[in-house]
């Protein structure tokens, strides 16, 4: 099993779980994260202050696929978070060793 | 003495709405502060108020108002302590109002000038003594300069010094007093190179709306009548707190390229702040360009404490001293004796020469003086002995949870608390 992670805009959230659902995906994950980039920051004043602030306001997700599933499920969020702008983000895709539902007790791929 | 049943009911409200300004007042500053300073900045004001109120009751009020002791105009005697003697003339004044009204209303003025050096302390002083310090300023600060310009038996007010509402009493008084106590106290740790910046501006800005509301009785209640004078006084405050608004906002899309919330909310204030002690004695052309120019001076003013390194956290010197100190000189230009026969001069506009304009210049500096010197000693003497600013770990972890033990947001459902025992 794969873990697909993908740090997006969050205006993009809604197209890339409607593709993923469209795709087969049962279930994601998740979280509203900070971070930079090469997008870097913005400045913001207060009274005439100027302040730098370096980090951007970011959506993590995190999908758990089958092995051959992974190459098409990265693919689908690539299409769907793409604007062609800066700061569109990153998806990678680690290894897990296992994963267990909670409430039946099923393991691997039965548990996705 | 002549009750009027009318003038008494406005200046009963006008004391209501002048205390509502100091809740106002601690919204306006909380939103400006980091989320984990923001409840002791809330508890700060509201203690302030119960400190001072019992204070002005049992002595402040007879020293600010009471009888002059020896007639020199510097301060007052104890016959008033304690509201003792309420039923006579407060010295100086012909009121249509109980004394006992009067004294509520000065009540709440007292406590939101105190409650202004919140704002300057901001996120690093202790709670008890910052109360010590507010009780023992309002006796060595705030009652003598109340007791010089307000009482009409004060020396400054036989020069001829005019004040409607404080613009030196309250507003220079707390500008210079904030910088006193910025120096003891003072740099939150990593200012002025972090971000310190605003957790909440949507409260800011509700704060400045109440202030604004509350000004109305500060300003408008300060005719101590209900007819002609409250009502030049409360136009002339709309007018200005609209033309600071603008004016602030002008300057600041033209410097910065943005015209912010916080900056309309600032300049609100600052023209608040320049009508205070011209309210009633200026037409409404004058208190738009008053107003105006309240608004433009504190857009530059508050950038002084980056060149003179004090922390004046929440600008109490940018917008309230300065301010105040343009609009209690401005009134030696525009006050007018055809909006108020009872001033003894006109102002430069009016043909009056310049006697009102060297006579509010002298206020200024006699407020600024002392404000300046007392407070710095009695900021001195609080923090040498009970210590006036907060541990280094409790300013870092935050003043809410480390002094209060309480936290003032939880938006979250991830905590992990279970119930302790009485005291842990």
């Amino acid at each position: 099993m794969k873990l697909v992670t993908a740090i997006i805009k969050p205006f993009k959230l809604d197209d890339v779980k409607s593709a993923l659902e469209t795709y087969g995906i049962h279930g994601l994950t998740v979280s509203e994260v900070q971070g930079f980039g090469r997008q870097k920051g913005h400045t913001e004043v207060y009274r005439g202050a100027e302040y730098q602030v370096d980090f951007v306001p970011k959506i993590r997700i995190e999908v758990v696929v089958d092995d051959g599933d992974a190459d098409g499920v990265l693919g689908v969020i690539v299409k769907a978070a793409s604007t062609g702008q800066i700061g569109d983000g990153k998806v990678w895709v680690t290894p897990v060793d296992e994963i267990v539902r909670v409430r039946t007790g099923e393991r691997g791929a039965d548990a996705l | 003495m002549h009750v009027d049943s009318g003038d008494t009911a406005w200046v009963l409200v006008s004391a209501a709405l002048v205390l509502f300004m100091t809740p106002g007042l601690a919204l306006f500053y909380g939103g400006m502060i980091r989320s984990k300073n923001v409840l002791a900045m809330f508890i700060a004001n509201f203690a302030t108020i119960a400190i001072v109120s019992i204070l002005w009751a049992v002595v402040a009020y007879s020293l600010a108002f009471g009888p002059d002791a020896g007639g020199h105009g510097l301060i007052g005697t104890f016959r008033f302590a304690g509201l003792g003697h309420a039923h006579q003339e407060v010295p100086g004044y012909s009121l249509t109002v109980p004394p006992l009204a009067f004294a509520a209303f000065q009540m709440m003025f007292a406590v939101i000038t105190a409650a202004l050096l919140t704002g300057t302390v901001a996120e690093r002083t202790k709670f008890g003594a910052f109360l010590v310090f507010a009780a023992l300023w309002t006796i060595v600060v705030y009652a003598p300069i109340a007791h010089w310009i307000f009482s009409p038996t004060g020396w400054l007010a036989h020069k001829g010094v005019l004040d409607y509402a404080g613009g030196n009493v309250v507003e220079i008084d707390s500008g210079a007093s904030a910088l006193a106590i910025a120096m003891v106290v003072g740099r939150r740790r990593g200012w002025p190179r972090e971000v310190i910046a605003p957790h909440s501006l949507p409260i800011t800005v509700v704060g400045a709306g109440i202030l604004w509301f509350g000004w109305f009785g500060f300003n408008a209640g300060s005719a101590l009548t209900a007819g002609e004078g409250a009502s030049q006084a409360l136009i002339g405050t709309q007018l200005a707190a609209c033309a600071g608004l603008l004016g602030w906002c002008a300057v600041e899309k033209w410097r910065t390229g943005h015209a912010t919330t916080l900056g309309a909310a600032s300049g609100a204030v600052a023209g608040l702040v320049a009508i205070t002690p011209c309210a009633g004695f200026v037409n409404s052309m004058a208190a738009i360009v008053i107003g105006l120019a309240g608004g433009v001076i504190a857009v530059y003013a508050v950038s002084m404490k980056f060149k003179g390194g004090y922390d004046d956290a929440l600008d109490v010197v940018g917008v309230h001293g300065a301010a105040g100190f343009v609009g209690t000189l401005l009134l030696g230009v525009f006050a007018s004796r055809n909006v108020i026969p009872g001033i003894r001069y006109d102002g430069l506009v009016d043909g009056g020469g310049l006697h009102l304009l060297g006579v509010q210049a002298l206020a200024v500096v006699v407020t600024i003086g002392w404000a300046f010197s007392m407070t710095w000693l009695v900021a001195t003497a609080v923090q040498r002995t009970i210590g006036l600013r907060a541990d280094d770990a409790h300013e870092i972890e935050g003043l809410d949870t480390a002094l209060h033990a309480e936290a003032a947001y939880d938006f979250g459902n991830v905590r992990a608390a279970r119930m302790g025992g009485p005291g842990g």
